[in-house]
C-alpha cells in the first residue's frame, strides 16, 4: 500500500495518514476479565480487518477495510456509512 | 591457509561435515516439540538437552533455520534496560554470550563495541540518568557521558546534528556488542543435533491437537506428532499459533526494517543509537554500516520493504554523519516484529496445559536468544516458570503488572 483513499480527499500518499488501530467495541458489561481483554488483547492474526485511519492534513478520521496479510485495502468510508 | 583452501577446492568429498542431519521422517511422538527454528527455538532445544538431559526433541521450522527475525536483525546485544526485571534478565543473557563461541565451537563474531544512546533533549537526558542509576545498582556497566566523550569516541559525528537536534549527552554501555546472527542459529542447531535433537526444515505446524485444555500433539505439513509438551517460539507468527490454541494475547505484528551500505574501511568502533532521530548504526566486520530505525507504523504480516524507510533513515543518518552522503545503500529487508504494549516479552506457561510460549520479542529479542533458551528450557523441563521470567508471564496483563520497558526498547533494539 502506497496510496490510501480518503473518503473526503480522494487518493493521497500514505505518508499523509496515521494508523489508529482496529475498530473495537468497548464491552457493555465490565467484568474484570472482559475489561482486561478489551484493554490489552488484540486480534493479532492476519486477516481482513476494519481499522481507524486518520488523514492528517485535513483532520479526517475514517474506516479502512484492509487485509493485514497482503496489505491490500478493500474499501474506505466514513464512520457510520456502509 | 591458502593451501588448505586449495585442498578444499580440489577435494571430491566435502571436508567439513554438514551442520546437522535432517531425518527422513518425523517420529510419531517426541517428548518435546518446538515450533520455530529461529535462535530461540534452537537455543531452547540445546539447553533442554544440555541442562536437563531431554534429547527426545523435535524442532519444526516452516522455512529454513534462522530465516525469521534471527537472520534479519541488526544484532545489538546489551543489558542497559530500564526496569530491574529487564536488566536482571538481559544481563544474565550477556554473561552467556561472552563464552558462547567457545561453548558452541563456532565463531559467532561476538564483538564488544560499547554502545552509545544519544540524548538530544533534556527529557531524554533524564531517562538516561534513570537508566544509568538502575543499571549501576544492578551491577551493569552504564553511565551518562557528555558530548565531548561522544566526540572523542566517534570523531566523525556532527554533535549539532545539522543544528536541528544538538547532542546533549549519551548513555554509555561498555558491554554493548554485536554478533553474527545466523551463526547463532546454526551453532545452537548443530550443538543440539549432536546431542540427539531432531531438526526439520520446511515443516510447518498447521494445527494443534488440544483436548480438555491440554496439548496432545501438533499437525504438520508432513504428518501428525504426538507430544505432551510444545513450545511456540515463532516471533512474528505468534498470533497465528495462539489463534490455533484458542486464546488471545496483546501481541500485534508490525514490520521492522533494516539496511546495509556498501563496505567501508573501519571507522566506526561503537554502536550508536538515537531515539530522537529514530536511527541506529554499527559497522559490521565486513565493513558495511548496519542501520535500522523504528517500527513501521501499522500492522502488516509480511517482510516487504519500503522506499519511505530508506529515505527517512538516510536523512537522519546524515544528520549524525554528513560525510556519508555519497555512500550507497546496497540491501534492505524487513522482519515481522511481535510487539507487546510494555516492550517486554511474553514467556512461560499458557492457558493450554503443556503449551509454552516464548514470544513478544518485537524488536529486541536477538540479544535474549541464549537466556531465553536457557530459561524456557528450565520452564519446560519443570513445568514451572523460571524465576528470571516471572515478570514476563502472560497473566501480567490480567494482574495489571506491566513491565514498562518502553523507555529502553522503543528504538534502541
Ligand atoms: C530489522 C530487525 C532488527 C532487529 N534488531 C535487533 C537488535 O539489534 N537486537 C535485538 O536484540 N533484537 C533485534 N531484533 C529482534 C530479533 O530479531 C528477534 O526478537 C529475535 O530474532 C526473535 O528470535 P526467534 O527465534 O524468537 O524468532 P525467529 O528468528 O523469527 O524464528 C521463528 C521461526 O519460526 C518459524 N515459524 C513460524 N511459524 C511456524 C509454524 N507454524 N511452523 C513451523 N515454524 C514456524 C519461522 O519461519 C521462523 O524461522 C530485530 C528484528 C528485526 C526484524
Amino acid at each position: 500500500m502506497k496510496l490510501l483513499n480518503c473518503p473526503i480527499n480522494g487518493l493521497r500518499p500514505l505518508s499523509e495518514f496515521a494508523y489508529g488501530g482496529e475498530v473495537r467495541e468497548p464491552p457493555l458489561e465490565t467484568s474484570d476479565a472482559q475489561w482486561v481483554d478489551y484493554l490489552f488483547n488484540r486480534n493479532g492474526a492476519p486477516g481482513i480487518k476494519r481499522e481507524w485511519w486518520y488523514h492528517v492534513p485535513s483532520g479526517t478520521w475514517f474506516i479502512a477495510e484492509r487485509d493485514t496479510g497482503s496489505d491490500q485495502v478493500i474499501k474506505t468510508y466514513l464512520w457510520g456509512e456502509v | 591457509m591458502p593451501l588448505n583452501l586449495l585442498k578444499f577446492a580440489l577435494s571430491k568429498r566435502h571436508p567439513e561435515p554438514p551442520f546437522f542431519r535432517q531425518p527422513d521422517y518425523l517420529n510419531p511422538s517426541y517428548e518435546v516439540v518446538i515450533i520455530g527454528g529461529g535462535g530461540h527455538g534452537l537455543a531452547t532445544a540445546y539447553y533442554l538437552a544440555k541442562d536437563h538431559g531431554i534429547t527426545n526433541v523435535a524442532v519444526l521450522e516452516r522455512g529454513y533455520l534462522g530465516g525469521g527475525n534471527t537472520g534479519r536483525n541488526t544484532t545489538i546485544i546489551r543489558s542497559n534496560y530500564l526496569t530491574p526485571e529487564g536488566v536482571a534478565f538481559y544481563d544474565a543473557g550477556v554473561k552467556l554470550w561472552e563464552n558462547l563461541s567457545q561453548e558452541l565451537d563456532l565463531n559467532l563474531f561476538y564483538s564488544t563495541r560499547g554502545h552509545f544512546t544519544l540524548a538530544h533533549t533534556e527529557s531524554a537526558m533524564r531517562t538516561m540518568r534513570w537508566r544509568a542509576e538502575i543499571n549501576k545498582k544492578m551491577g551493569v556497566e552504564s553511565e551518562v557521558v557528555g558530548p565531548e566523550t561522544v566526540k572523542a569516541a566517534i570523531p566523525q559525528i556532527d554533535l549539532s546534528c545539522g543544528g536541528r537536534a544538538p547532542i546533549l549527552g549519551a548513555l554509555y554501555h561498555k558491554p554493548g556488542s554485536i554478533a553474527r546472527h545466523d551463526a547463532v542459529a546454526w551453532g545452537y542447531g548443530r550443538a543440539a543435533n549432536r546431542m540427539g535433537v531432531h531438526i526439520f526444515q520446511s515443516t510447518e505446524v498447521t494445527g494443534l491437537e488440544i483436548r480438555q485444555g491440554r496439548i496432545h500433539g501438533v499437525h504438520t505439513r508432513r504428518g501428525m506428532i504426538r507430544t505432551s509438551k510444545v513450545l511456540s517460539a515463532v516471533a512474528g507468527f505468534t498470533p497465528r499459533i495462539t489463534q490455533m490454541a484458542g486464546f488471545r494475547t496483546p501481541i500485534v505484528v508490525h514490520p521492522l526494517q533494516a539496511c546495509v551500505t556498501e563496505p567501508l574501511k573501519p571507522w566506526l568502533n561503537t554502536i550508536v543509537v538515537s531515539g530522537s532521530l529514530h536511527v541506529y548504526v554499527s559497522q559490521s566486520s565486513r565493513g558495511e554500516l548496519v542501520m535500522g530505525a523504528s517500527l513501521d507504523p501499522y500492522e502488516v504480516h509480511s517482510t516487504r520493504s519500503t522506499f519511505d524507510f530508506v529515505e527517512g533513515l538516510a536523512s537522519h543518518i546524515l544528520d549524525l554523519f554528513p560525510f556519508l552522503a555519497g555512500i550507497k545503500v546496497v540491501r534492505q529487508w524487513a522482519g515481522m516484529a511481535d510487539m507487546t504494549p510494555d516492550f517486554a516479552p511474553i514467556m512461560g506457561l499458557t492457558p493450554v496445559k503443556g503449551l509454552y510460549l516464548d514470544a513478544g520479542w518485537g524488536t529486541w529479542g536477538f540479544k535474549a536468544t541464549p537466556i531465553a533458551g536457557k530459561t524456557m528450557a528450565a520452564t519446560i523441563a519443570n513445568d514451572k516458570p523460571h524465576a528470571l521470567i516471572h515478570a514476563f508471564r502472560l497473566e501480567r496483563f490480567r494482574d495489571f503488572e506491566l513491565t514498562g520497558e518502553k523507555g529502553a526498547a522503543a528504538v534502541g533494539h
